[in-house]
């Protein structure tokens, strides 16, 4: 058998290879030259062959067939098999395979050889890749080799302890004693690995922390070794561009971090040195910069003073004027960890990191714009938001999503006006619209009907913003949407905030045609603009041509919109009686709990509930802050509005008077009719409570008797109350209805009015058919809430179809029992 | 703590790597691979810091690269490391290869990869830095490879005296 051939070869000949088929065919012959030769068991040429195999491992070929032969490596006497035995194990075993133990008790042996090389082999492989039952056997002979004198095993053995303290955490207590002159050497390495072993030390157990605060009296030791590195002069063996061996001053100052995080003696103890540091150390090279860069950290972390802290955070400052990008990075991820704990310092710097938005490198941009969410705040809204618009316009299009979605959180957040927050929406509708997030059309719509005042002019814009381009879905459903529910706006053009525009209704409906045809509409913008062509029916006045689209959709091929279409169409055919009211105005939506695009914003405890809070309440120009204060806010309306959650099938009045019946509602509870009408008005914010997913029946009965509330031409109304938790204030009240005359009631429809003190939420019936004679009943559920305890009134109407003939009746509760409104 | 040590070249060839935590084979090929994909899409100007990829953990970890003419030394490191400390580590690193191999190029890697990761392991263990001291690192390299050379040696010897003896023999079996 000719002596295999050297790893030079092998290399030079792979590398002659042209093909990743040619070459995989030589290492294949090669894989099955070293399998026979070690079949052989032949001595000489075995470590030359794993060192083939390892060559092999590392180009991506299996090589797990040399695994035992790295242990009858390691077993040999001489120190180059031992090597590359060793080599082989690091690289080809772990843990998994249960190989590994066999070389345990070589490894003992070996760490209590006569030559320091070898020893130091055992320790690196040990360090790398002992296993827990490696670990727990011969922690006992790393100990010893750790109090040696010998400093090159000292510090192999210092990292290999620390291996150990990962894997087999219990064994800790075992190092203590050794580490106690740990810091008294004079040999570098050593000192960097034993600073090591203490920052892992303090970082794993909170007792060993104390431990190493009092009694060993660290911090004292860590600043003098510290101080020395600064104050000696020129070491050739230790420099680094002109600084005294910087790692080990980075590994100080991080140990010195850890140790007086949270605890005033050492913290205080470690001023002086910080600032020496912080002021001494010279910034030309990259050097100076990272130890500069740890002690800031350091700085932030522990209880220093306030002069100190302003100290670091100029530093960052300075470094972030710095032209190497790397330093700016660093500088960047340090300012977005301390910005919540530092908010004004930070303020101090905000141009500087605005421009760096406009820097070419990707990840100092990624930075800078997280920053710059979290510096926004009420005063700087409007400087900033220009700027990050412009960055919207011009960054990737991987940012782009989180950025559209960073500027509307912000924008709900400090928005100064309500036309400057649609101005910024619109405009980032216009430039990102593609990339906005799917949820933030809802929230956008939502936002939108909320601020009622605005609705003309939000139309108009929208408008304009279609007719340029209708390539951007979100902004197509938004604008679509929009025009539908306020396309009456549009026309009759009125708008006091801006130049009104002479829109006519068949322009309007030119384009909203044009999006139903147009390639670049995706189907669910095509759904969008079919259902606002026909909500137009009721806004607009020529029926035919809106009839005629509808119709042609009947027969289109998307099932969504065929299904629309044929509705539609059934509307105007069979229910043209309500149509108006099933397409009047959208009442106001609420804002459930957990909507919003997620925080790219580091932010921490106190922040985030703060956000939560904003969200809860809608974006409107008036703070809701008190149920009462909105109470007066709403001013000349004494009968306070009803909020039904659905669109109830109402008498027929047309939709688009709605605005002047709340013109009809007379001033004081009379017994003039008052329809209850959803109107737009924002919710106060304890009907929230409803939203979140509490029983609206508590268990905590409240004894409260049930009543009758009418009793008239054989329909029986009874209310039953409950009391709601956790707001005392609110009295939830279920009405039954039942019918004993012989014929059914059908299209019922229960409405309720109480006076100006209270609110009342009305939430959706069980059905709208009362069986006959007593078969079962409709359920309804009312929530008042009555902050000032004031005598519970109420007027209710009820219409309803019994016989073919409507029936229409009112009445006024006022029996209602002292337990339900004290 | 450090997760891995790269080098490879302007076209991905892996020319050394070491893995401190364990994956399989495969997976190490993946994160060669995918490593090598993040790093070459970098301009010349931007800064030396990258967010690890999805098979290396992720956002946690970084990936601290230096470029030094066709060959990318990269580590893979998390939170617990400092940046610009690791940078500076790199450029110890090809500096003590430098004094090594005497104007180190790549070729130099490519053939004596064994040599390669023994000045490694002298200067990170386990994960952990452990010796930064160039003059250190180099005085105990050679004096291990003094040590091979010494069991080479002797190997030779033996194997010429084997060889010498076996032909005595036979010449006096002939004659």
């Amino acid at each position: 058998m000719p002596a295999p051939i050297r790893l030079r070869e092998l290399i030079r000949t792979i590398r002659t290879a042209r093909t990743q088929a040619e070459e995989r065919e030589m290492i294949q012959k090669e894989c099955a030259a070293i399998r026979s030769s070690f079949r052989e068991e032949d001595n000489t040429y075995r470590c030359r062959n794993v060192a083939k195999l390892l060559y092999m491992h590392m180009l991506g070929y299996p090589a797990h067939f040399g695994q035992l032969e790295c242990l009858k490596l390691i077993a040999s006497q001489k120190f180059t098999d031992k090597r590359i035995g060793y080599l082989g194990a690091m690289l080809l075993l772990d843990e998994r395979q249960d190989v590994h133990l066999l070389m345990t008790n070589c490894i003992k042996n070996d760490l209590n050889h006569s030559t320091q090389y070898v020893q130091g082999l055992a320790l690196c492989t040990l360090g790398c890749m002992g296993s827990s039952e490696m670990c727990r056997d011969l922690a006992g002979e790393v100990e010893k080799l750790l109090k040696t004198s010998n400093s090159y095993l000292r510090k192999k053995a210092a990292l290999c302890a620390v291996h150990v303290i990962r894997k087999v955490p219990e064994l800790m207590e075992m190092f203590l004693p050794a580490t106690k002159n740990l810091l008294s050497e004079k040999n570098h390495g050593v000192l960097h690995t034993s600073v090591v072993l203490l920052t892992e030390m303090c970082e794993r157990s909170p007792d060993m922390l104390s431990h190493f605060r009092k009694n060993e009296k660290l911090v004292p030791q860590l600043v003098r070794i510290l101080k020395n590195l600064i104050m000696s002069g020129y070491s050739p063996e230790h420099d680094v561009s002109g600084i005294s061996d910087p790692f080990l001053q980075v590994r100080i100052l991080r140990l010195l971090r850890i140790l007086g995080k949270g605890d005033d003696d050492s913290s205080e103890a470690m001023n002086d040195i910080l600032a020496q540091v912080a002021t001494n150390t010279e910034t030309s090279k990259n050097v100076g910069n990272a130890i500069l860069y740890e002690t800031v950290l350091t700085i932030m972390d522990i209880k220093s003073e306030s002069g100190l802290r302003v100290l670091a955070i100029n530093i960052l400052g300075r470094f972030l004027l710095n032209n190497d990008k790397n330093i700016r990075y660093v500088a960047l991820t340090s300012l977005l960890k301390t910005v919540q704990t530092d908010h004004n310092a930070v303020q101090r710097h905000r141009s500087t990191i605005v421009d760096c938005l406009k820097d070419l490198d990707v990840s100092i941009k990624r930075r800078a714009m997280e920053l710059s969410f979290a510096l926004v705040n009420g005063n700087n809204i409007r400087g900033m938001m220009k700027e990050l618009l412009y960055f919207l316009d011009s960054c990737d299009p991987d940012f782009k999503a989180d950025c559209a979605s960073g500027i509307f959180l912000a924008a709900e957040k400090y928005a100064p006006s309500k036309r400057w927050h649609i101005d910024t929406i619109m405009r980032v509708l216009t430039t990102a619209g593609s990339y906005v997030r799917d949820d933030s059309v809802p929230n956008l719509i939502q936002l939108i009907t909320n601020s009622v005042e605005m609705h003309a002019y939000t139309v108009q814009r929208l408008y304009k913003a279609l007719l340029d381009d209708i390539s951007q879905q979100p902004l197509v459903q938004v604008a679509s949407w929009c025009i539908g529910e306020y396309g009456d706006l549009l026309v009759s053009g009125q708008c006091e905030e801006e130049e009104p525009i002479q829109v006519s209704e068949d322009e309007v409906l030119d384009v909203l045609e044009g999006l139903l045809v147009s390639n670049l509409s995706t189907p669910v913008t095509r759904g969008y603009s079919l259902t606002a062509i026909m909500k137009l029916s009721t806004r607009f006045s020529s029926l035919n041509r809106i009839k005629k689209v509808v119709s042609i959709y009947g027969s289109s091929i998307d099932v969504e919109l065929q299904q629309r279409a044929v509705e539609y169409n059934a509307l105007f055919k069979k229910y043209d009686h309500m149509r108006p009211a099933l397409l009047e105005r959208m009442p106001i939506m609420e804002k459930t709990a957990t909507n919003g695009p997620s925080e790219t914003v580091q932010t921490n405890g106190e922040t985030d509930s703060t956000i939560l809070d904003t969200k809860h309440l809608p974006s409107i120009s008036q703070p809701a802050s008190q149920a009462n204060d909105l109470l007066d806010l709403l001013g000349g309306n004494d009968v306070v509005p009803i909020i039904q959650t659905t669109v109830p099938t109402k008498p027929a009045s047309a939709g688009g008077e709605l605005l002047d019946l709340l013109g009809d509602l007379s001033l004081t509870g009379g017994p003039t009719p008052t329809p209850a009408s959803s109107v737009p008005m924002s919710q106060p914010p304890f009907l929230l409570d409803g939203l979140t997913s509490q029983p609206l029946f508590n268990d905590i009965a409240a004894v409260i008797p049930p009543m009758t509330a009418y009793n008239k031409n054989g329909l029986i109304i009874e209310f039953t109350f409950e009391r709601s938790n956790p707001n005392p204030n609110i009295a939830v009240i279920t009405i039954h209805a039942t019918n004993s005359t012989e014929a059914d009631m059908t299209e019922f429809v229960f409405q309720a009015a109480v006076p100006k003190t209270f609110q009342l939420q009305l939430l959706s019936p069980s059905s709208n058919v009362v069986p006959a004679f007593n078969q079962g009943s409709v359920t309804q559920v009312i929530r008042v809430l009555n902050p000032q305890k004031q005598q519970l009134r109420m007027r209710i109407k009820l219409t309803y179809t019994h016989k073919g003939s409507p029936v229409q009746d009112l009445a006024e509760v006022n029996n209602f029992p002292p337990q339900s409104w004290q | 703590m450090i997760k891995a040590i790269l080098i490879f070249n302007n076209h991905g060839k892996p020319r050394m790597s070491k893995f401190y935590e364990h994956y399989t084979e495969d997976t190490e090929q993946q994160i060669i691979r995918e490593t090598f994909h993040l790093v070459s899409k970098r301009d010349e100007n931007v800064c030396n810091f990258l967010e690890g990829g999805l098979l290396i953990g992720g956002s946690e970890n970084k990936l601290i690269y230096r470029h030094y003419a066709t060959l990318y030394f990269v580590f893979c490191v998390d939170s617990s490391e400092s940046e610009l400390g690791i940078l500076d580590l790199i450029q110890v690193f090809v500096e003590t290869l430098d004094k090594c191999f005497e104007n180190v190029c790549e070729l130099d890697l490519i053939f004596h990869l064994d040599k390669v990761h023994n000045i490694l392991a002298e200067m990170v263990m386990g994960g952990m830095v452990l010796e930064t001291n160039m003059s250190e690192i180099i005085t105990q390299v050679e004096a291990q490879g003094k040590m091979e050379k010494s069991e080479t040696l002797t190997l030779l010897f033996i194997c010429q005296s084997m060889r010498q003896s076996q032909a005595s023999r036979f010449s006096s079996k002939i004659s």
